[in-house]
């Protein structure tokens, strides 16, 4: 049976992990390879790096980490953050991750994902989808926010899941910006709004507390996969004990 | 030596990594004359049937691992690599494959709540016996990132299922010729497991021609 995916995810700034909030307060956590390293022995289902340095000067810094990884953890690497041309994807890919995700710059230029996947593969093509809901016209909308949750695009969530599904992407990863930082728990309704709007795989992300939270994203959300970053990178949890409990729960994973 | 088919079609890297990790020698090549001589072939791949058959038959590569495959050396097929072996495929129109094996590769069809492609980690099925599998428990989990799947022609090829709405054929063996659905090369224990049998044949062939 197919496993719901737990998925930690690595902000990488100046080729360390570092967890802080909105960006602000860096807590260092450690070398990515050595981090990596062990959440392949937790039995993480892939791994996720984001890039928050993102500036093209210190690209190099971000493909050397995946290199390294890619030559000590045999599990799928996605790496996000910056991704902006065709050649920064093949940059990435050459180094030895799977799957590369897409945010700005398919918000920007949605025939990007398009050429991406036509040249690479759906398979390897990822969009992030960072929805915030504002109030339009006295209504909520779920608007699509790019640079981390600082600029609207005017798209809504579940309606530019469908277009970048019919674009080519392989995988969605979706980031509630109300949710993202609080702990609290995933945003279910606009996981489920968009799991069920498309049939590619969804991941949630965002607001990942315990791993009651994880399991909720799976059996409430729909997602196919769950990402977390906080509650691993600090030893709150393991990774085994999260699955365990989703296992409870009546999830099939894999232990 | 286990020589890896560059065909401009994928992540060489991480399956050239897999080998060495498990003690293996691994070279990449894209020279029709290596590859129809290699000791041991894998054939890797990642993305759509028809642009991979186009840039194998760019290279000329078609015939040499034809060749290869009838020495009755080692080979392994991963993924589109798996899929390539059979006559034809349906991906963006109807495409010939190398031929290789009798059978076809389709789309999954599946109902609504299925996501398509078929990704993460699946458990597979033994079916029958395969050289490179004695490891490999019953039930273990294997990592699928896939829209089509293959139907062999001859069920007796079929060595491993893996369930995803309905089972389907997720690995072949044919004497030496095993290929996967899934990717060993990110399957952690159990497909580096997997690629240590593979690499260990050769050590196998070469200590018996060395013998006789």
């Amino acid at each position: 049976m197919l496993a719901a995916r737990v998925i930690p995810c690595l902000d990488v700034h100046g080729g360390r992990v570092v967890k802080g909030t909105n960006f602000v307060n860096l807590r260092d956590a450690g070398d990515p390879v050595q981090v990596a390293s062990r959440y392949e022995a937790e039995g993480a289902d892939e791994l996720v790096f984001l890039d928050i340095t993102a500036s093209h000067e210190e690209r190099d810094i971000i493909l050397d980490v995946v290199r390294r990884t890619a030559d000590c953890v045999f599990m799928p690497l996605t790496v996000g953050g910056g991704v902006r041309t065709i050649e920064d994807v093949r940059d990435l890919l050459n180094a030895g991750c799977d799957k590369v995700s897409i945010n700005s710059a398919a918000c920007k230029d949605p025939e990007f994902i398009r050429r991406a996947a036509d040249r690479f593969g759906s398979q390897c093509i990822v969009v992030n989808i960072d929805p915030k809901r504002v109030q339009k016209d006295g209504q909520e909308f779920w608007e699509v926010h790019i640079h981390g949750g600082r600029t609207p695009t005017g798209r809504q969530a579940v309606q530019w899941a469908r277009e970048v599904e019919a674009l080519g992407a392989g995988e969605i990863v979706l980031t509630s910006m109300d949710a993202d930082g609080t702990c609290d728990g995933f945003d279910l309704p606009i996981t489920a709004a968009v799991s069920q709007a498309v049939s590619i795989p969804v991941v949630a992300s965002g607001g990942a507390g315990n791993p009651q939270h994880l399991a909720d994203a799976i059996l409430k959300g729909h997602a196919s996969a769950a990402l977390a970053a906080s509650i691993f990178h600090f030893g709150q949890y393991s990774i085994a004990e999260t699955k365990r409990v989703m296992r409870q729960a009546g999830i099939p994973v894999r232990l | 030596m286990i020589t890896i088919v560059d065909y401009q079609m994928g992540n060489l890297r991480s399956v050239q990594k897999a080998i060495e990790h498990v003690g293996g020698e691994a070279k990449i090549s894209s020279d029709p004359h290596e590859i129809a001589t290699a000791s041991q072939l894998v054939l890797p791949g990642v993305g759509a049937f028809g642009d991979a058959m186009a840039e194998i038959n760019r290279r000329d590569l078609a015939q040499p691992i034809r060749d290869f495959v009838d020495t009755g050396r080692p080979f392994l097929g991963i993924c589109l690599g798996l899929q390539l072996l059979f006559e034809q495929g349906f991906e963006h129109g109807t495409h010939r494959g190398l031929g290789i094996l009798p059978g076809e590769v389709v789309r999954f069809d599946l109902p609504e709540s299925f996501k398509v492609p078929h990704m993460g980690w699946n458990t597979v099925h033994k079916t029958a016996p395969s050289a490179i599998l004695d490891q490999i428990a019953d039930d273990t989990h294997f990592y699928f990132v896939h829209s089509y799947y293959v139907r062999p022609a001859d069920p007796s090829l079929t060595s491993l299922t893996c369930n995803y709405g309905h089972d389907f054929c997720a690995m072949v063996t044919r004497d030496q010729l095993f290929a996967t659905q899934f990717h060993p090369e990110k399957s952690q224990a159990n497909g580096l497991n997997l690629l240590r049998a593979f690499n260990n044949l050769a050590s196998a062939t070469e200590s018996q021609s060395h013998s006789s």
